[in-house]
Order: C-alpha cells, then sequence, then structure tokens
C-alpha cells in the first residue's frame, strides 16, 4: 500500500459513514410518517365500534374519543391546559413536567450507571462474586417496579439525616436507577471479559497488577459494550421514572399528568395523548443524549484491521 | 544480579513441559538445554507441536516448566519478567487500537512510570528505528500489517531489553513485506546488540536471520540438532545473501536436520 492510499483511507470511510447516518435518520423519520399515515388510514376506513372476537376488541375504536385526529393532538397542544384564566398552553405544561421527570430520570441513570460498573467490576476481578451475584443481577428485573415503588417511598421517607432529608423525587430516582444499573451492570462486565488474549499476556510480560491492567487495557476495550448499554440504560430510567412517579403518586411529572389527563379524556380526547408524545420525546432525548458520549469515545470503538 | 559479569542471555537446562488435557498427559517439550549469548541471533524451527513457542513462553515465563530450570541474564526466568529483561513480540502485532503508533510504543514506558519528557523522547527514538516517522499519530487500522508488526517491534523495544523473544512475528506477512522486515530486524538487532530467540517455520527465514539455528521435533518435543550459520555476523547481511551459495548450503544443513536425514531432490528449491 501506498503513502498516499493509506492516507484517503480514513477520511473516504468516514464519507460512507457520514452516508449512512443521514440515511438511518432518513428511514427512522418515514417510519414516524407511515406510522401516522396508518394511524388515520385506520382511522377513516376502519370499522366505528373496532374489531370485536368472542368479546375481545382486537382493533380499537375510530371514534374521535378514542382515536383523535393526529392534527387534533397537534393544534390541541398550543391551546391552553384548563380554560382557567392565565392558564399556560399545554406544550408549555408538558415541557415542564417533562423536564422535571428528565432530571430525576438523570440522576437515576447516574446512580445506576455507577452502580452498574461497580458491579461489572466487583464481578470481573472475582470468579465467585460473577457465579454468585449474576443470577440475583438478573432475578432483580423480574420485580414489578409498581410492587416496590411504594416500599422505597415509605423506606425513604425515614431518611433523615442531619439537615439532609430525603425527598419524594429520590425515590423516584433510585426507582430509576433500579432499572438503569441492570444494562449497564451485564454491558460493562461483558466488556471488561472482552480484551483480546495477546492484549492481556502483553501487559503480564510487563508485569503490572489489576488496576493497570483495567486502565490500560480492561476499560478501553469495555467502551463498544458499555456505550449501547448505557442508551438501554438512559432509556430504561425514562421508563422507571414515569413509572414511579404514577406509583409514588410523584406530583409535577409527566408520569402524573399521563394519568391526570387520561382521566379527562371523555371531556378532552385530544390532551390525554399530549403527555404520552412528552414521554416518547423523553426517552429520545435520553437515548440521545448518550450518543454524545459516543462521539467522545470514538477512538475507543476503533478495530484493529487484520493485517 | 549474578557475580559473573556477562552472564549467558538464556539459559534453559532440563527443561521438560507436560500439559495434562482430556485425552491424558501431552508431553511438549522433554530435556532442553540451551544457551543464548548475549547479542546472539538463535532461530527455533521446527513442525508444529515441537514445542517452540512452548519453550518461548517459558524463556517469557508466560508458562512455566513442569521440571528443570530457564535462567535470564542469571536469574529466574520469573525474576526476569518482574525486572522487565526481555521485550516480546507475537505474530499477531496485538496493537491497543485505540492508541495511535505512538502511544502504543509508549505503553511499557507509561505502565513502568517513565516520565512524560523522557518517554516521548524515546518514542521519537524508536518511531524513528522502525522508519515508521509518518505515520506516529496514526490508528492501527489505518496501518498496513507489515507496519504494526514494526510498531510491535519498536514496543518490545521500548525499554531497551538485551533480549527479545519473537513468535512468528512475519507469519503473516506476505513474502515481500517479510524479506523486507527481515533485513530490517537484522539492523535494528545490531544497532540495539539485543540477544533474538525467534521462533519461525521458515527455514530461509530462519537461516537469514540466525548466528545459530535450533532444530526441533515433536513427540516430545526436544532440540534436534542445533546449526550454526556460516554465514559471516548477522549484522553484515543483505538481501543478496539470499542468491548466495552459502545460503543454500545452510539451507540444506537446517532441512537434512529438521528431516533427520540428507535430504534428496534440487538445492534450494523450498521457500518457506
Amino acid at each position: 500500500m501506498t503513502d498516499a492510499a493509506i492516507a484517503l483511507t480514513p477520511p473516504r470511510r468516514r464519507a460512507r459513514d457520514r452516508g449512512a447516518r443521514l440515511r438511518l435518520w432518513g428511514y427512522g423519520l418515514l417510519g414516524i410518517v407511515v406510522l401516522g399515515l396508518i394511524w388515520e388510514l385506520y382511522k377513516a376506513l376502519g370499522p366505528a365500534d373496532g374489531l370485536v372476537i368472542a368479546d375481545a376488541r382486537i382493533l380499537p375504536r375510530t371514534s374521535d374519543l378514542a382515536m383523535p385526529h393526529l392534527w387534533d393532538m397537534a393544534s390541541r397542544l398550543a391551546e391552553p391546559v384548563t380554560r382557567a384564566d392565565g392558564a399556560r398552553p399545554l406544550w408549555l405544561e408538558i415541557v415542564l413536567a417533562a423536564s422535571l421527570t428528565l432530571g430525576i430520570a438523570a440522576a437515576g441513570w447516574v446512580v445506576g450507571v455507577v452502580v452498574g460498573i461497580a458491579l461489572a467490576l466487583v464481578m470481573q476481578r472475582w470468579r465467585l462474586a460473577e457465579s454468585a451475584m449474576l443470577p440475583w443481577i438478573v432475578l432483580s428485573q423480574t420485580v414489578p417496579l409498581i410492587a416496590f415503588a411504594p416500599l422505597v417511598r415509605s423506606w425513604g421517607s425515614r431518611i433523615e439525616i442531619g439537615a439532609f432529608e430525603w425527598q419524594d423525587w429520590m425515590s423516584v430516582a433510585v426507582i430509576a436507577s433500579y432499572l438503569a444499573f441492570f444494562p449497564v451492570a451485564v454491558g460493562a462486565l461483558r466488556g471488561l471479559q472482552a480484551p483480546d488474549a495477546i492484549h492481556l499476556e502483553l501487559l503480564r510480560t510487563y508485569s503490572v497488577g489489576w488496576w493497570a491492567t483495567l486502565r490500560s487495557v480492561r476499560l478501553p476495550a469495555a467502551v463498544p459494550y458499555l456505550l449501547p448499554a448505557l442508551r438501554l440504560a438512559a432509556a430504561n430510567a425514562v421508563v422507571g421514572a414515569i413509572v414511579a412517579e404514577v406509583s409514588t403518586g410523584l406530583q409535577g411529572g409527566i408520569g402524573r399528568l399521563i394519568i391526570q389527563y387520561a382521566g379527562q379524556a371523555s371531556g378532552d380526547p385530544a390532551k390525554a395523548w399530549a403527555p404520552i408524545a412528552g414521554a416518547v420525546a423523553l426517552g429520545l432525548i435520553a437515548a440521545g443524549s448518550v450518543a454524545i458520549l459516543g462521539l467522545i469515545f470514538r477512538n475507543y470503538r476503533r478495530a484493529e484491521a487484520t493485517p | 544480579m549474578t557475580p559473573t559479569s556477562t552472564p549467558t542471555a538464556v539459559s534453559a537446562r532440563g527443561v521438560d513441559k507436560t500439559f495434562s488435557t482430556k485425552q491424558g498427559e501431552v508431553v511438549a517439550l522433554s530435556g532442553i538445554d540451551l544457551d543464548v549469548a548475549p547479542g546472539e541471533f538463535i532461530s527455533l524451527i521446527g513442525p508444529s507441536g515441537c514445542g517452540k513457542s512452548t519453550l518461548l513462553r517459558i524463556i517469557a515465563d508466560l508458562d512455566s516448566p513442569s521440571s528443570g530450570t530457564v535462567e535470564v541474564f542469571g536469574t529466574s526466568a520469573h525474576q526476569a519478567r518482574l525486572d522487565q529483561r526481555y521485550g516480546i513480540a507475537f505474530q499477531q502485532a496485538g496493537l491497543l487500537p485505540w492508541r495511535t503508533v505512538t502511544g502504543n510504543i509508549a505503553l511499557p514506558l507509561e505502565l513502568h512510570g517513565v516520565g512524560p519528557a523522557e518517554r516521548a523522547a524515546r518514542v521519537d527514538e524508536l518511531v524513528a528505528l522502525v522508519g515508521l516517522g509518518d505515520f506516529a499519530q496514526k490508528f492501527p487500522d489505518q496501518l498496513s500489517g507489515g507496519m504494526q508488526q514494526r510498531v510491535a517491534i519498536a514496543r518490545a523495544l521500548a525499554e531497551k531489553p538485551a533480549l527479545l523473544l519473537m513468535d512468528e512475528p512475519f507469519g503473516a506477512l506476505d513474502e515481500m513485506t517479510r524479506e523486507y522486515m527481515q533485513t530490517e530486524l537484522l539492523r535494528i538487532a545490531a544497532e540495539t546488540g539485543a540477544a533474538v530467540v525467534f521462533v519461525t517455520h521458515s527455514i530461509p527465514e530462519a537461516v537469514y536471520l540466525s548466528d545459530r539455528v535450533v532444530v526441533m521435533s515433536p513427540r516430545p518435543g526436544r532440540i534436534a540438532d542445533i546449526v550454526p550459520m556460516r554465514l559471516g555476523r548477522a549484522a553484515d547481511r543483505a538481501d543478496d545473501l539470499r542468491e548466495d551459495g552459502a545460503f543454500f548450503e545452510m539451507i540444506t544443513a537446517v532441512r537434512e536436520a529438521l528431516h533427520g536425514a540428507p535430504v534428496t531432490g534440487p538445492r534450494g528449491v523450498e521457500t518457506r
């Protein structure tokens, strides 16, 4: 290979990456448009009472009450929340509630990531710890959130250390972290165990210890496994925060709004969909923010070319 | 440290190595006696399964012998590893993909606490030594196989070891790159004055590089013969040696030692 050819390879590949990424975005947008089309098409053509087979409704009713038009949902966002004077527009209410939930989810994500990586380190360091802990970590995710959300809340309310007093939002963050730590623990463990044998052997010839091996080989090699795990954890933290808001009855978050507006759906069907759209946007924002980490760590995602 | 002023680079005495597998005990090495002088270039050659890589790994203290002793510069192989008395290169370059050429070469220096200024100076020297000046900031996936292997050799030389252990480092390279790398290695070995233990399964490669070729035979792995290369100092060798009559004579000598009897047929035809 000539020097010029080598110098040219990476930019060409970068350009190809950029093209592929644009196309991916295009497909993503197309998917959303198709989903909207299906919604409106079914609403226009589907039976008014939905499809009922043996007393079970397989497809929903197509009335404006059950399935408002997409444009009704959109225009409802611009209108005030209630008819009261000085009421905020609905979109602002959603944005405010969503930012509160996002903050709580972010706190839960950080706690989950720290706990998950710590667990992975312990499991990597001691084989015994892996066999002892991994089944419990998997099992932990089968416990229904709504079962222990009130428990967390009541335990939390008893915590009072000096000036520190447990806040209700902290219970929500803890529950969010409970969902977030799992993919991190599993992904980080796989990543820490991922280095090539040749790299570990090389470090052995340097006669350095576990910490130096961790820092120079295991952690960098874990990055490609960690990034998707962190993204999954972000989405999980959002779901966990919303569910926990509902089950602990925390005011002001998007989870609360979903319940509250669903109760008003008979009078204002389009309004109920607004916080749902907000929750979806929240998940996308959370997962998307992690993509920034991917950019920062992009050098750790290089694969060694085979000669 | 030893009382003698110039201890042998490697001294193996009665080394046996037995692996226990599901099929029972497998004797990988049996009764290995070998001395490598400081600055000497030794090749270990033999068919697959003759234990040449195992012997190298024992010298590197990546495996331990079942019986017998290995001393490196007068200390145990284990102590020699702790003291960083050798540099090593494997068949795969084994570069860290997230580090640049300079980052990879600097790795052992970093791990052993060499200061940034000294480190940078040493890395610059090494990059120049292996002729990769223009590629210092490239990542491994931007390099050809031969370049990656040169980085691996530079990394092995980073701490100026007096012993270089190489396990088929050119095995994955094409023939042209391979011959180029062999000449480069001779130059580098001469410049650094390091002893080299070089595992290969290529007869011309062993002959071209070595002061002595250690011929090994399998089941159990043992040293069948040690053939001294009467080709002049390794440092003075150049590509025209490959077409020299003496070169072919040495190839024949190694082949006969490998096969255990005079080999019939045309001489010097074998290239690998």
